[in-house]
């Protein structure tokens, strides 16, 4: 672990460990809702980041590395390969490339559902988001360890 | 057709696989492909005299740019000789660089140079022609610098690769222009513009460009050096790509732009006196070298300026005996490359001196090479020597006498330099040579063997050769339909006499070629100051203009960098607005402007001051959140809540940044002297005034209507969404976004790079 002279502050711990799982719940909110209200991949992937380095402040940069399971390198590739395929689903209908195609769902409980490719490509650019931060985030903090 | 030529590239791709696969017989193997294409090529025979085949694929339809092919008889003379010679350069390869361990690399090179070479000369669309054109000098690039650890090879081939990119480069300025002027991206079409094309203005300028792009290709004079260097590649990718195909791309391009630029005086004067002088110092030069191979490819030197010579004079009779020397050449040339593979393959010898009396170990390789040489040299029966029979007239009846005089220079040494191939190695006193000879493998022999044969069976059957192509191909190069007769036999005339004197002189030559060596000594100061030498002092001041400017704008500090961006922006917005300013305007519209919005522009500036004014770091960092947030607020006010999330999530996570790194950095100090702060302070100032006033212009001049209409009324219908910023981000403009994400995926990249580096840079 840690930071040097670090406080370890019960309060900071406490309510770290409590907004952390509804921060990632807020940021996934803001990420679907993005199409019709204030939100969106980039929004969304910042909130996801922020939570994750809150959780980097009460732990160790180690268990932050587990906690998001992927190193965040693959995250960033991850999220340019999502975003490039959304691309490609318009290509095979005959639409330019990145041409969005829409469909309509009806999953129970929500009713009817419209899901196109922007928001794969939204996903793409929620992953490459996080990815990035955290790769900065995690590498300086590691980088104070060492 | 679009199979053809882009199957190809996928058996290259295929390549090194099948090499595993078939093991030492792969040469075979993947020879097959080739000769797959020489019999779908051989198909289009039947109808060649029927005038050309038009074949169209969409390629980029949005641009005029279409993937269209054109067979008519000059095109598919190439492409019979692309293919066909291709079999047994594949083949020879496989046993050549038996057990190399890149032997797998070097097939799929070698294949896609072939499915390059013939899309070049199969393309109808200039652009398409031009995309072909450059594959085949970069997969000649790869080929020469194959044995990549070896400096020469390497230099060899960045030689061959600026001077034929190079040229190409100004060969695609000149076909845009072309285009312009005929009318259309096809040749099909342009080809009937001639008239039209050589009246333009733009005619000179354009033949220049074209031809630069041609004679640097060709190798012709003053761009020949690259070509003899080029010998640092393997013998297989000597033979195919660098005397009976590649460079001959410049002279199917001459050829194949005939009708529609050439006839007139600067044509006939620039081809014809260019194309005399390569003739002839390329022969000289032959003459002089003693390696093989550079013997050989100073002679193909000499006959791409006589293409080039007999497509300026552009008579049906000149066009004929450039169709006919292109055919007999290809096939001598390909011989004795392949033959100058195998002495090498089998004594380990590369140069004539070291060779001789051969004959005893391989008869049937120095029979081989006698009749291609004979085939070289023009001697009846051969192919060669109706081909030069047909210079020989062509020159007479229409080139002027000193192209004459060249001309028959030229032959004369040709002959000699025949005699140096076809006699030296193989007999007199044999020679110690470093390895055991022996007659080599069936895969080494195949190809000269065929090429040399085939080289004497067309002499025998010239006037079918000539019906079944060279007449469809004539015709293709001079627009207007030639039968010119072509055999072996033309009765006792002037071409005939010549040939005889020429024979004589050159056997003579050849006797007395120690004392021509020991005569022309002088001229070997020339070649140290040869165009070669111009080539090195281009790329060495290349080399110092790029390590200034490099050492000029990569600092390497963050201040300099700044500054020099910002100055850029600020001189390249001044100029565009200097450039319009009669038409800017500018106005300055105070009402309506609330009390708190003034309030908070003006937090925004006190904050700004602050965080250029402080001596404390924190403090900098607190006046700079000020700043942040005061913005979002702004966006916020103005109705843009996503700017305004974005905002506030970047500001919140540059402080978490900042904290992490804070107590690492340095003490806050001045480095900087007053005057370079003031400096500084100047060229902010100018930057956000800079930004102001084009600010306050571009509000005033609105010449289209805004977008944002379209964007409002077109979000929900066709964007399904109600959140426009999020609809444009990911649909309407969702290829500028993954640019940025992109960008960020960069960033990330270096960002870890330099903290990694740091750090690993503290632990030592």
């Amino acid at each position: 672990m840690s930071m040097p002279n670090r406080p370890d502050s019960l309060i900071l711990r406490v309510t770290g460990h409590f907004l952390l799982p509804l921060l990632i719940m807020f940021s996934l909110f803001l990420l679907l809702r993005g199409h019709n209200e204030p939100g969106g991949g980039f929004i969304g992937g910042l909130v996801a980041s922020a939570a994750i380095a809150l959780h980097l402040f009460f732990t160790s940069v180690q268990s932050a590395r587990r906690l998001i399971w992927v190193d965040p390198r693959d995250l960033i590739g991850w999220g340019l390969c999502i975003a490039i395929a959304s691309g490609l689903f318009g290509m095979f209908s005959g639409l330019p490339f990145l041409g969005a195609l829409w469909v309509e769902l009806s999953v129970p409980i929500f009713g009817m559902l419209k899901v196109g490719t922007p928001l794969l490509f939204d996903i793409g650019v929620y992953l490459v988001v996080i990815g990035t931060v955290l790769n900065i985030l995690l590498a300086l903090a590691e980088a104070e360890d060492a | 057709m679009l199979y053809a030529l882009l199957g190809g590239f996928g058996v290259a791709a295929l390549a090194p696989w099948l090499h595993q696969l078939f093991g030492r017989h792969s040469g075979w193997a993947l020879a097959l492909w080739p000769a797959t294409l020489f019999i779908y090529f051989s198909g289009f025979l039947a109808g060649v005299n029927d005038g050309p085949v038009l074949l169209q694929h969409n390629w980029i339809p949005s641009l005029g740019i279409q993937l269209s092919f054109m067979v008519d008889g000059l095109s598919l003379l190439f492409a019979l000789l692309i293919s066909g010679i291709g079999i047994f350069i594949v083949a020879f390869a496989g046993r050549y660089l038996e057990g190399h361990r890149d032997l797998g690399r070097f097939y799929a090179i070698l294949l896609a140079f072939m499915a390059s070479m013939l899309g070049l000369v199969l393309s109808d669309n200039l652009i398409a022609l031009f995309v072909f054109w450059e594959l085949t000098s970069i997969t000649s690039y790869l080929l020469i610098g194959f044995n990549h650890e070896d400096a020469a090879a390497r230099r060899s081939a960045l030689q061959g690769l600026f001077v034929t990119v190079g040229g190409g480069l100004a060969l695609m300025t000149g076909l845009i222009m072309l285009a312009m002027v005929g009318g259309s991206y096809e040749l099909s079409s342009l080809l009937n513009q001639g008239d039209v094309i050589r009246e333009h203005a733009l005619y000179a300028p354009m033949l220049w460009l074209i031809l630069l792009g041609a004679f640097t290709k060709s190798a012709q004079f003053p761009f020949h050096f690259w070509l003899p260097n080029a010998m640092a590649a393997p013998t297989p990718v000597s033979a195919y790509l660098h005397s009976a195909t590649m460079v001959k791309a410049g002279v199917y391009l001459l050829a194949r732009l005939n009708p529609a630029l050439g006839g007139t005086e600067l044509w006939l004067t620039v081809l014809g006196s260019v194309g005399a002088i390569t003739l002839f110092i390329g022969i000289w030069l032959a003459l002089r070298s003693t390696g093989i191979k550079k013997v050989l490819a100073y002679s193909t030197v000499m006959a791409l300026g006589t293409l080039t010579m007999l497509i300026g004079l552009g008579t049906p009779l000149a066009v004929t005996a450039a169709m006919a020397f292109l055919l007999a050449h290809s096939l001598y040339k390909g011989a004795l490359f392949m033959v100058a593979g195998i002495i090498d393959h089998e004594t380990g010898s590369k140069d004539l001196r070291d060779t001789g009396g051969l004959f005893r170990a391989m008869p049937i390789t120095a029979v081989v090479a006698g009749i291609a040489a004979l085939s070289l040299a023009g001697v009846i029966p051969m192919f060669g020597f109706v081909a030069k029979e047909l210079l020989f007239d062509a020159a007479l009846k229409n080139a002027a006498s000193w192209i004459l005089a060249l001309v028959i220079a030229g032959t004369i040494m040709t002959v000699a330099v025949g005699a140096l191939i076809g006699f030296l190695p193989w007999y007199g006193a044999p020679v110690k040579t470093k390895k055991q000879p022996h007659e080599p493998a069936p895969a080494l022999l195949a190809g000269p063997v065929v090429l040399a044969l085939l080289g004497l069976g067309f002499g025998i059957a010239a006037p079918w050769v000539d019906r079944m192509l060279l007449g469809a191909a004539a015709t293709a190069v001079a627009g207007v339909p030639v039968d010119y007769p072509v055999s072996l036999w033309h009765g006792f005339n002037t071409p005939l006499l010549l040939s005889i004197i020429s024979l004589i002189a050159g056997l003579l030559l050849y006797r007395w070629r120690q004392h021509f060596h020991h005569h022309t000594r002088f001229t070997e100061v020339l070649a140290r100051t040869g165009p070669e030498r111009g080539y090195d002092l281009v790329m060495a001041w290349l080399i110092k203009v790029s390590a200034w400017q490099t050492g000029f704008f990569q600092s390497g500090y963050l201040r300099y960098y700044l500054l020099i961006i910002l100055l850029t922006f600020m001189a390249l917005v001044w100029t565009v607005l200097l450039l319009y300013w009669p038409a800017l305007s500018f106005g300055i519209h105070l009402q309506g402007i609330q009390l708190h919005e003034y309030v908070l522009v003006f937090v925004l500036m006190a904050a700004a001051v602050a965080a250029a004014r402080t001596d404390s770091r924190l403090g900098a960092v607190a006046s700079l959140g000020a700043v942040g947030f005061t913005v979002a607020l702004l966006y916020v006010m103005f109705s843009a809540p996503d700017l305004g999330i974005t905002q506030v999530l970047v500001e919140t996570l540059t402080v978490i940044l900042l904290v992490l790194v804070l107590f690492r950095l340095p003490k806050f100090l001045r480095l900087t002297s007053t005057a370079l702060r003031l400096r500084d302070v100047l060229v902010a100032s100018a930057v956000g005034i800079t930004m102001t006033c084009l600010l306050l212009f571009a509000a005033d001049a609105r010449l289209y209507e805004s977008i944002s209409h379209w964007h409002v009324a077109q979000s929900v219908p066709s964007g399904y969404g109600r959140n426009i910023v999020n609809v444009i981000l990911v649909d309407f403009r969702a290829l500028d976004t993954l640019g940025e994400i992109f960008v960020l995926a960069l960033a990330a990249t270096g960002v870890l790079a330099m903290i990694r580096l740091r750090a690993e840079d503290k632990r030592k």
